[in-house]
């Protein structure tokens, strides 16, 4: 089962990177963009013996860091 | 007294022997070299050092892959039993992530690299890291980061100021980090992280000493206990 865990900033955690993308965006002539938020995709390859719990975990203790960042687990159909 | 300390080296550390340098000097014995693939620390250990770097490349987060490496089992319950944990640059990315001390440490809110020796105060001169220096007191130690933004909520914020948690505070505009912080202590104060590298700072011909004190104020504390 193909799993996709996407990583997003919190709301109100500075992100300078969402920044830098949004001042350069304007530097297209592209105007209108209001904010701009970088964060992570990670695709994950799992076994059907992965349990929901197993990827909460390794959501929770490695790919987010829950201090500053949320998570949204997305399973595709094979 | 002769120190038993250690540094951790993992895959991309590159402040480790300039760390193992400091330590050697200031207290004559030289530290175990611990590698992260290791599940134990030596025996008996006074102190470990957790140097600069860029553990794993700084893959996923700053410090996230170190975190969860072999040998950090073993650092988190020697900390938890009160041996000192001193984390500089890379280390402090690691000590935040691995749960030792609050908070995390993003991008600097600059985008760029920063590279050159900054002004600290000297917040908290009680603590087992800091008795050689005095309240307020202002020095000069080299930072060398990417992501050094100390980020933590505002009510964690509020409870390390009001326990006397933040060791030391930026003088100057350095990476955006929340209220200026550049080290914390945790609440047993026996772990310190940092983003400015002290051991940088130990002899004169690295261009100043004000580092040295971190290293006679824990052998200190540790020689009096």
């Amino acid at each position: 089962m193909k799993v996709r865990v996407f990583v997003s900033l919190k709301n109100g955690v500075l992100d300078p990177q969402g920044r830098a993308i949004h001042h350069a965006i304007e530097g297209l002539g592209i105007h209108g963009v209001q904010d701009v938020r970088a964060g992570k995709l990670i695709e994950l390859d799992v076994d059907d013996s992965v349990s929901d719990d197993q990827l909460e975990t390794m959501c929770k203790q490695l790919l987010a860091n829950m201090v500053i960042e949320n998570y949204r687990i997305e399973r595709l159909a094979a | 007294m002769s120190l038993r300390s250690a540094v951790i080296t993992f895959p991309g550390s590159n402040c480790d022997r300039d760390m193992a340098d400091a330590l050697e000097k200031v207290s004559g014995t030289a530290p175990h070299r611990v590698w992260h693939g290791d599940a134990e620390l030596p025996q008996g250990l006074d102190f470990i050092a957790l140097p600069g770097g860029f553990s794993y490349g700084d893959y996923l987060r700053s410090g996230a892959m170190a975190a969860r490496s072999p040998i950090m089992q073993a650092v988190i319950a020697a900390a938890n039993r009160g041996v000192p944990v001193l984390g500089v640059c890379n280390g402090f990315q690691v000590l935040t992530e691995s749960g030792l001390l609050p908070g995390a440490l993003l991008r600097n809110a600059g985008m760029n690299f920063v590279c050159r020796n900054v002004a600290l105060t000297v917040e908290n001169s009680q603590s087992l890291f800091t008795g050689g220096y005095s309240a307020g007191q202002t020095i000069t130690i080299p930072v060398a980061h990417h992501d050094g933004n100390y980020f933590a909520d505002a009510a964690t914020l509020d409870r390390l100021e009001g326990e006397g948690r933040v060791a030391f505070r930026y003088g100057e505009a350095v990476n955006g980090s929340a209220r200026q912080i550049a080290g914390v202590l945790n609440a047993a104060g026996n772990v310190l992280g940092m983003m400015p590298h002290p051991e940088r700072m130990i002899e004169a011909e690295q261009g100043g000493t004000d580092g040295r004190a971190l290293f006679e104020s824990a052998i200190e504390a540790l020689a009096a206990a």
